[in-house]
């Protein structure tokens, strides 16, 4: 594997322009202080309680998402190229969705081969030829961007369904400002507070036509003991809205209403953090408790709105990740700015055949797969994993596709023995609303605390840092 | 607001509430069994504050005998009592992370900081009477910062009123089980009345409710049987008497009447049993019954809780 682009230092030892502020600050702050800080920033997040479940982990139901005060800088110049290529993306993603439960345009175009799309569990043909408001149906995704050098930014990962890390963005800039106001004074970064006003903003902006002029909009969780919990309950207060469960909504006459303690009231939009598979029993899991009984009819009847919109799975999944770049060219007519992975599609037995004889070098993945799980690595695997996983992917080779083992770009980070490069990604926010694309400057970056390991997971050892934007 | 979101903070402030006494009652009881024998007489103190607390049958299905070691065992730390201190911050930690928009964050910093104090006193427990006294406080102390909090940093709306009703309720309930369990010591025909014994008694029943300096300030007297029952059902100037609670109980849900615009059972259950009080001397309580009247009481406070969930929280 090369030597991974740091984005701080280039190889040589320059400093890039961004960094060249916070290097000054560094040498002048003693490792003490630094240290202090961090312990500092520790004891912030658990008062506030910012924590998140790891599903299956009996000791410890609540952990802390470890937190480098170290911040991750780009330049505005970077950024402005960043934003317009998600700005692109995020149009081509809403378009496909469209096309896929309308016309299917793509389809006949043989762009994307459409038992990619109607053998996939995440298809919901409940959705077929369902209005949705202004043809939105990714109201906020998660476009998850690596480097490898300074120049590129690449697409990981396409997150169209309920991308979560926003509370982190928010948390992580509110904690860095508290802690290091000096740091900030000897820099002009972009704020990222505006989010939950964008946000707001969106979600209103996608009312059903039967709603009143001032829409009601809730935040629909699963519950307390969702692993994202937290940024749910933080969402609906930084928005203003009511955080419901299931058991708070009942549809009646195709309408939703929430009870309240003054009766029933009417939601008009909901940003609903639960997964399509559980929305509606009715429709979907008949066994699920998280969702409303009905809710799909209502749906169906175009009284309420659900951001997202039922069935982007379709457009997130790793599968068709790897058609994006032509998705991009059929509906825009554009060039990506954005770069994909290169991708093996392990259905197509030319591309198995070379997976399966370079199982060493690559990343594979499960095309269903999230999280950081059910993945091989290959240069970090033992040959016993390898081979385990070539039994599998020879016995369903369409649920799987295969990467070239990317060198993630680093970042200094604080570690147990001073200050060292560790690999990161970053996860922007784009939202959509009737009119436009908006996109706070800045993500959630996650880092990979481990020396040498590529995986940014909060769930398998993977921290978090405060992503600037300068803005010069 | 959302009907979850009222039962989850009226539920929060009476277990707050209810923590609360339990500390008071576990504090009370221990100064009390400190005393050379002389001056309790024999009835089994811890019994007693097992019977304050609701939970003596469930008690005596885990244990044999109600000594100190059990009873604060039990009532403090126990997963298997749904009441213990442990359990009650445990249920209010986990309805205040389920209701965080609802409180302010010096509410949830309260509740949130105290669990997180309180996970070592789960793990280690307490194995001296200093460590047992130091949790007592801190138990107490939260119970008063969470009050504080809410009063000085919560909204008047009908969040606020909601939580106040659970703490109302719940002290209501509070303050009417320990005179329950404690009346026949205030009945004046018994033979003993006004030796050593009766004193010890009485300052106890007060210093649960935390009342004792209270009882000097309003009476200037020393300690008689009618006047601390006077004290706790109908003085209306201290905070934990039944009077008072039901006074502010009327307050808040009229102010949720107006703000709805509505007013129902709850509302006419609750001024019914305020009426009552507010007509009733201890002379007409002595002569129908302390422990009838503080039966009825106990009876029609938890109907009025289930006339609230009826009419608001489901």
């Amino acid at each position: 594997m090369a030597v991974a682009f740091d984005e701080m230092n280039v190889a040589g030892g320059d400093l890039r322009p961004a960094y060249r502020e916070l290097a000054r600050w560094l040498k002048e702050t003693p490792p003490e202080a630094l240290e202090y800080r961090r312990q500092e920033a520790e004891l912030l997040f658990r008062r506030i309680g910012i924590t998140f479940a790891v599903y299956g982990d009996s000791e410890s139901t609540e952990r802390l998402i470890p937190f480098d005060v170290i911040p991750r800088i780009m330049s505005g110049k970077e950024w402005a190229l960043l934003e317009k290529g998600l700005k692109q993306r995020v149009r081509a993603l809403n378009m496909f969705l469209r096309d896929i439960y309308h016309g299917r345009d793509i389809l006949r175009a043989e762009i994307v081969p459409g038992d990619l799309i109607f053998q996939n569990p995440v298809f919901r043909p409940e959705m077929n030829g369902q209005q949705v408001p202004h043809d939105v149906y990714v109201h906020i995704a998660g476009i998850d961007i690596v480097r490898v050098d300074a120049e590129d930014f690449i697409v990981l990962e396409d997150n169209a369904r309920t991308p979560s890390g926003v509370s982190y963005m928010l948390e992580n800039r509110e904690i860095m400002m508290r802690l290091f106001p000096d740091l900030f004074a000897r820099h002009k970064v972009a704020p990222v507070e505006r989010y939950p006003d964008e946000l707001l903003a969106a979600l209103r902006s996608v009312a059903p036509l039967s709603a009143s002029s001032e829409p009601t909009v809730a935040l629909l969780t699963p519950g307390v003991y969702n692993s994202a919990y937290y940024e749910h309950s933080f969402l609906a207060d930084k928005l203003g809205i009511e955080l419901v469960e299931g058991r708070d909504l009942i549809v009646k006459n195709n309408e939703v209403f929430m009870r309240t303690t003054e009766g029933l009231k009417r939601v008009d939009v909901i940003y609903r953090r639960v997964d399509d598979d559980f929305l509606d029993p009715l429709t979907f899991r008949p066994d699920s408790v998280l969702g409303v009984p009905g809710l799909m009819s209502a749906y169906a009847a175009g009284n309420i709105t659900l951001a997202n919109a039922v069935g982007t799975g379709i457009a997130d999944d790793k599968a068709i990740y790897s058609y994006m770049p032509d998705i991009v060219k059929f509906y825009l007519g554009e060039e990506p700015i954005l770069k994909n992975v290169p991708t093996w599609r392990c259905r197509e037995p030319k591309d198995l055949a070379y997976v399966l004889d370079n199982l060493s070098e690559l990343v594979v993945k499960e095309v269903h797969g999230s999280g950081g799980y059910g993945m091989l690595i290959g240069p970090a695997a033992t040959k016993a994993t390898i081979e385990a996983f070539r039994d599998k992917l020879k016995r369903e080779p369409e649920g799987f596709i295969a990467q070239p083992t990317l060198a993630l770009s680093t970042c200094p980070t604080c570690t147990a023995s001073g200050l060292a490069p560790r690999h990161v990604d970053l996860r922007p926010f784009v939202l959509t609303g009737s009119k436009s694309t908006t996109i706070v400057p800045g993500g959630l970056t996650r880092v990979a605390l481990k020396e040498g390991s590529l995986v940014v997971n909060s769930s398998q050892g993977g921290g978090t840092k405060d992503t600037w934007i300068l803005d010069e | 607001m959302l009907s979850r979101t009222a039962e989850n903070l009226y539920w929060l402030a009476r277990y707050v509430e209810r923590a609360e006494y339990l500390a008071r009652t576990i504090d009370a009881t221990l100064r009390v069994t400190a005393l050379p024998a002389a001056y309790i007489g024999k009835t089994n103190e811890w019994d007693s504050a097992l019977l304050t607390a609701g939970v003596a049958a469930s008690f005596y299905q885990a244990y044999e005998e109600a000594n100190e070691h059990n009873v604060v065992e039990y009532l403090s730390f126990s997963q298997n009592n749904p009441s213990s201190i442990r359990n009650c911050i445990e249920a209010a930690r986990l309805n205040s992370r389920s209701v965080r928009t609802a409180l302010t964050s010096e509410m949830w910093d309260t509740i949130n900081s105290a669990w997180i104090e309180l996970q070592a006193v789960w793990s280690k427990g307490t194995s001296t009477r200093e460590d047992l006294a130091k949790f007592l406080r801190f138990v107490q102390e939260t119970s008063l910062r969470f009050d504080g909090s809410a009063y000085r940093t919560m909204l008047r709306n009908d969040a606020y009123w909601f939580s106040r009703m659970g703490v109302h309720l719940e002290r209501a309930d509070n303050t009417a089980r320990i005179l329950d369990v404690k009346y026949h010591v205030l009945l004046p025909e018994e033979e003993h009345v006004g030796g050593p014994l009766d004193f010890y008694q009485w300052s106890s029943i007060l210093r649960s409710v935390s009342a004792l300096t209270a009882y000097h300030w309003v009476y200037r007297e020393t300690l008689k049987p009618w006047l601390i029952a006077d004290l706790l059902i109908l003085n209306d100037t201290l905070p934990r008497s039944l009077a008072s609670c039901y006074g502010n109980l009327v307050r808040n849900l009229d102010q949720i009447g107006v703000a709805y615009g509505r007013q129902g059972p709850a509302q006419r259950h609750a001024r019914g049993i305020r009426n009552r009080l507010e007509h009733s001397n201890m002379n007409d309580i002595f002569q129908h019954g302390v422990h009838e009247f503080i039966q009825e009481f106990i009876t029609d406070n938890s109907r009025l809780g289930e006339i609230i969930t009826k009419q608001y929280l489901i």
